[in-house]
């Protein structure tokens, strides 16, 4: 008898997703799987409907038609109660970090457990720290937002989107508006969290490069459509023009003039 | 999560199995910082364990630092890869003592 490689179950689903806005439609018949324990980048650029799609994987927006299933549940399905209940198992990196101006860096990092658990203060305090020594932020729990770079608000926002150990870690363009050191760093922690707590970890970017280094598979969307899910080898050979095209322009975007770099930084 | 606490050559061997998670950890933390509470050397058998997430391992920590301020022995012992993989992201790995069976960790001195 033959035994066939399994692969890992998918841990979200994604089936003919169709929104509009207004007559508008952005997502049109999406059709995605992520299995567990796989990092998945989905990549396309400006207007491509990556950042809707993301909004409607963690429930902030509901689809016109279609389905989205997370750990083989119906979210489309759930009330606004089951799925605040369901968000204990999801982390959710923003953007912009979105992490409050009036607290701590560790009081924002602690909301989650305070919200959803009824842990000893002692517990949340140490989980807290745990927390911040992983993502390279040590001694940083009393500092306020404002005293922290773009980078290590990023990193914050990586704390507390992984406070509870979510099985699910969304994150949406952890590289965008930080120098390649810094982005390349954060690469590493995506890497890293997803190695030791076997995260299963959706990614949405415009940076090819950051997407290239972490991405298992990639999806590719344009104009609201899939036009190819693949490795990143298979992605970089796809013969779809409109994808290469993708490919090249951000190519073009991300190649440095050091002309232009240099009086950027000189101001001259 | 379960539990059995038995003693053994002088030592208190807390031993915890299934999942230690946000629901579970609680009690866990209240049987090790009780079994710091005796005063003897501490020996956290892990092998049952199937998964920790981090408040597991805060309580782990937490029960270590008590111990260790009351001069107890304190060590993990049978700590299986997953758990170990988490102890190692937050470099835990280099503060906890751990023992690879619970043999070795009774004849070791802590």
């Amino acid at each position: 008898m033959a035994f066939l490689p399994t692969q890992p179950a998918p841990v979200i689903e994604v089936t003919d997703l169709v929104t509009h806005y207004g007559s508008r439609r952005i997502l049109n018949n999406v059709t995605l799987e992520v299995r567990k324990g796989e990092i998945m980048v989905i990549m396309g650029g400006s207007g491509s409907g990556k950042s809707t799609l993301l909004r409607h994987l963690i429930g902030l927006e509901r689809g016109s038609s279609g389905s989205i299933k997370l750990l083989d549940q119906d979210i489309g399905k759930m009330t606004d109660y089951e799925l605040n209940q369901f968000y204990r198992k999801l982390g959710v990196a923003f953007q912009g970090g979105a992490l409050f101006s009036s607290m701590t860096v560790g009081e924002n990092i602690m909301l989650p457990l305070r919200e959803h658990t009824d842990l000893d203060e002692k517990t949340m305090e140490i989980m807290v720290r745990l927390k911040l020594e992983v993502v390279n932020l040590a001694g940083f729990e009393n500092f306020m937002p404002s005293e922290l770079s773009g980078g290590m608000l990023k990193r914050a926002a990586f704390a507390r989107a992984v406070i509870m150990d979510p099985v699910l870690l969304f994150c949406d363009e952890p590289s965008a508006g930080l120098d390649p050191v810094v982005s390349s760093s954060l690469d590493e922690l995506i890497l890293r969290l997803r190695d030791a707590l076997n995260m299963t970890i959706v990614v949405v970017t415009h940076e090819l490069g950051s997407a290239f280094r972490i991405a298992d598979r990639i999806a590719v969307l344009d104009q609201g459509e899939v036009l190819s899910v693949g490795t990143v080898a298979q992605v970089q050979a796809s013969d779809n023009k409109r994808i290469q095209d993708l490919l090249n322009r951000r190519f073009e975007e991300e190649r440095l003039d050091p002309d232009a770099y240099l009086a950027r930084l000189t101001g001259e | 999560m379960d539990h059995q606490i038995k003693e053994e050559q002088g030592n208190h061997i807390v031993l915890l199995q299934g999942e230690v998670d946000l629901e579970s950890s609680p009690k866990a933390r209240q049987i090790m910082l009780d079994a710091v509470g005796r005063g003897k050397k501490i020996l956290v058998d892990l092998a049952s364990v199937t998964y920790m997430d981090s408040s597991g391992i805060a309580s782990l920590v937490e029960a270590f630092q008590r111990a260790k301020k009351k001069e107890i022995g304190f060590a993990l012992v049978s700590v299986n890869p997953a758990v170990l993989r988490v102890l190692h992201l937050a470099r835990l790995d280099q503060v906890f003592i751990i023992h690879d069976n619970l043999e070795s960790a009774l004849n070791a001195d802590l």
